[in-house]
């Protein structure tokens, strides 16, 4: 939710921060959300890409998968002490194989909001007139 | 919230009648007509989700601070009968399992200390871990974690980090039973790491406090409070590995509750029956991550005792309370007239046993359960105590904090971090943070009036007011 984030990439909830990604393929919407969630702890361009990591994932259910994308990125960080700026995704069927970078984080780097995980609430994927757009809460 | 759809069963209790055909559980909400009405719609509609789980026992309820949460409401309170096909809900304890305050009395006077304040602020800032991207100084293996998991603050203890003095004064003396850390993926686990004694982000807080005002004399004798003694409340949960767990069984729950025969109204309240191998699976991870959370804050406490003493070599802080409010726990209830053993779900609700009750220490036999209302960072807190009434009204249970009114988003929009904080010092309270953003989503605008939330908490029968605590420093992550 930063200055760099584009201001639509959030929507209203009560007490925890609704976030929305967008792609033209359903992908690159859910690399969107995930930059849209780190967004929420820092600023995304003060981040240097110096450390990748690999990702993957079987799920059918593509709304899920974007929960669990979410999620496995924000273990995946906090369990090296990271923070991700860039994301990248690709899907064969029910395999989703992705990476993502950033570097561990460092007293210059602004502190935002911890992202304690991402709900199945108002979780949505869809396709819609200009591409993909995924959706849910996440909790912080 | 649209009043027109409740019904008034007295000023402090409301319920949702039901519409015709329509098939669920009773629903109540508690908290006056101007909390209600302030309330968003969307919690009326996910306490009559909750409404429609299987094994409900009595009703679905919203605690006076309630707002709109995911799955459950915040400040939602359900219990379920293993034996009627009740559920555990991963949903309905929320991702940061066993969340909650311990509650620290000194031997200090704020006149005393005034003048040492900026210095303990500057202290308590650098000794204590927090925000975002912060490590703690403990480092453990996953072996170590594991005794963690199985040992609560109980293990903490036993590592230095405190007395045996305050384990009797920690909910279940610091170690909840039956946790299985086999059941933690090695994930959740890897994420803990480093973050034993760290505060986290977002509501979480380390605040010292004045006594500003008792409401209950001989209930604050007991709990050891006078007007003017500064007490510290440390507000925190699991970290990494109960939001891990979270989101682990999150989804497993949810994908299994079809083949469980389990009609979710909302995905969010992923559920199996308590009495199946699902079940049995999530609820000794939950137990675990409540013994993370225990240590955890008991860990805190340690580094807070040792912040003030290198200030004030003559404090002493002992363990007022410490009380969770993201849990799932068995507990025998009175039921059309006999005792029962159920789960009773607390997602932003805090136990509060009234007077008599077997668990409560010595003590406080007589004056009931503490319970704390945290309060934001601008106002202040309360500590009420349990009724026995609220057995009846709500499983003995009582409102958590002050409750959210407005978005985070909003908030951002309406205040600035450095403001808030150059304002609060003017008015005496110092705020040390590293996050000016997180202090813009936690301003004190941005929250319900917390003494309207006491006020009809006390109203409502659900617990009483015992003293009001003014914030003079509070850490934020």
């Amino acid at each position: 939710m930063n200055t760099t984030e584009a201001p639509d990439a959030y929507f209203e909830h009560g007490a925890d921060i609704g976030i929305v990604g967008r792609g033209a393929t359903m992908e690159e919407a859910f690399e969107d959300a995930a930059r849209a969630t780190f967004a929420v702890m820092t600023d995304l361009d003060a981040v240097k890409a110096v450390e990748s990591v690999s990702v993957e994932l079987e799920e059918a259910d593509q709304e899920l998968a974007l929960v669990r994308w979410l999620n496995l990125l924000l273990g995946l960080a906090r369990e090296r002490g990271m923070v991700f700026s860039r994301f990248h995704l690709e899907r064969d069927g029910e395999s989703w194989r992705g990476s993502a970078s950033g570097e561990p984080w460092r007293p210059a780097l602004e502190r935002g909001v911890e992202v304690k995980g991402a709900t199945l609430t108002m979780l949505e994927v869809k396709k819609t007139a200009n591409g993909w757009e995924a959706r849910c809460i996440v909790d912080v | 919230m649209d009043l027109s759809r409740l019904q008034e069963i007295n000023e402090w209790c409301w319920t949702i009648p039901l519409a015709a055909g329509e098939q669920r559980g009773e629903v109540r909400l508690y908290g006056s007509r101007e909390l209600l009405a302030a309330m968003d719609n969307k919690v009326m509609e996910q306490i009559t989700n909750v409404a429609r789980l299987p094994g409900l026992v009595g009703a679905a309820m919203t605690m006076p601070d309630a707002h709109w949460g995911y799955g459950f409401p915040i400040g939602g309170v359900a219990a379920f009968d293993p034996e009627q096909g009740g559920i555990i809900s991963a949903g309905g304890v929320g991702f940061d399992i066993s969340c909650g305050i311990r509650c620290l009395r000194t031997n200090l006077e704020l006149k005393d200390v005034v003048g040492i304040l900026p210095s303990l602020a500057r202290g308590l800032s650098e000794h204590i871990p927090a925000g975002v991207g912060e490590e703690g100084e403990l480092k453990l293996n996953i072996s170590e974690l594991d005794e963690v998991l199985t040992g609560g603050a109980q293990w903490a203890v036993k590592r230095g980090y405190g007395t045996e003095a305050d384990l009797e004064f920690i909910e279940e003396h610091g170690r909840m039973v039956d946790p299985i850390p086999e059941n933690v993926s090695i994930l959740a686990k890897k994420r803990q790491r480093g973050e034993m004694g760290t505060l986290g982000s977002g509501n979480h807080y380390l605040e010292v406090q004045v006594v500003d005002r008792i409401h209950d004399r001989e209930a604050a004798d007991a709990y050891g409070l006078h007007e003017g003694q500064l007490v510290v409340s440390i507000h925190c949960g699991s970290r990494g590995l109960g939001h891990q767990i979270g989101t682990d069984y999150l989804v497993s729950l949810a994908k299994g509750a079809s083949r469980l025969g389990i009609s979710l109204p909302d995905r969010e309240l992923a559920c199996a029956p308590i009495n199946s191998p699902e079940g049995q699976q999530y609820i000794g991870a939950m137990n675990a991550a409540m013994n993370c959370a225990l240590a955890n804050r008991q860990i805190l406490t340690h580094l807070t005792r040792e912040t003030f003493r290198h200030d004030i070599p003559n404090a002493v802080l002992e363990t007022l309370y410490d009380v969770s409010h993201n849990t799932c726990k068995p507990e025998r209830h009175a039921v059309n007239g006999g005792k029962r053993l159920l789960y009773v779900h607390r997602k932003g609700a805090t136990r509060a046993f009234g007077p008599g009750h077997p668990s409560l220490p010595e003590r406080y036999r007589a004056a009931g359960q503490p319970v704390v209302i945290g309060g934001s960072m601008g106002t202040g807190s309360y500590i009420l105590a349990g009724t026995v009434e609220s057995e009846r009204l709500a499983f003995s249970s009582a409102s958590h904090g002050a409750g959210r009114a407005m978005s985070r988003h909003q908030a951002l929009k309406q205040w600035r971090g450095r403001q808030l904080v150059d304002e609060l010092a003017r008015e005496g309270i110092l705020i040390r943070t590293r996050s000016m953003r997180g202090v813009a989503e936690e301003a004190p605008g941005a929250y319900k009036d917390v003494n309207l939330v006491a006020e009809a908490t006390e109203r409502a029968g659900l617990a009483r007011r015992v003293a009001f605590l003014r914030p003079k420093v509070c850490v934020k992550g």
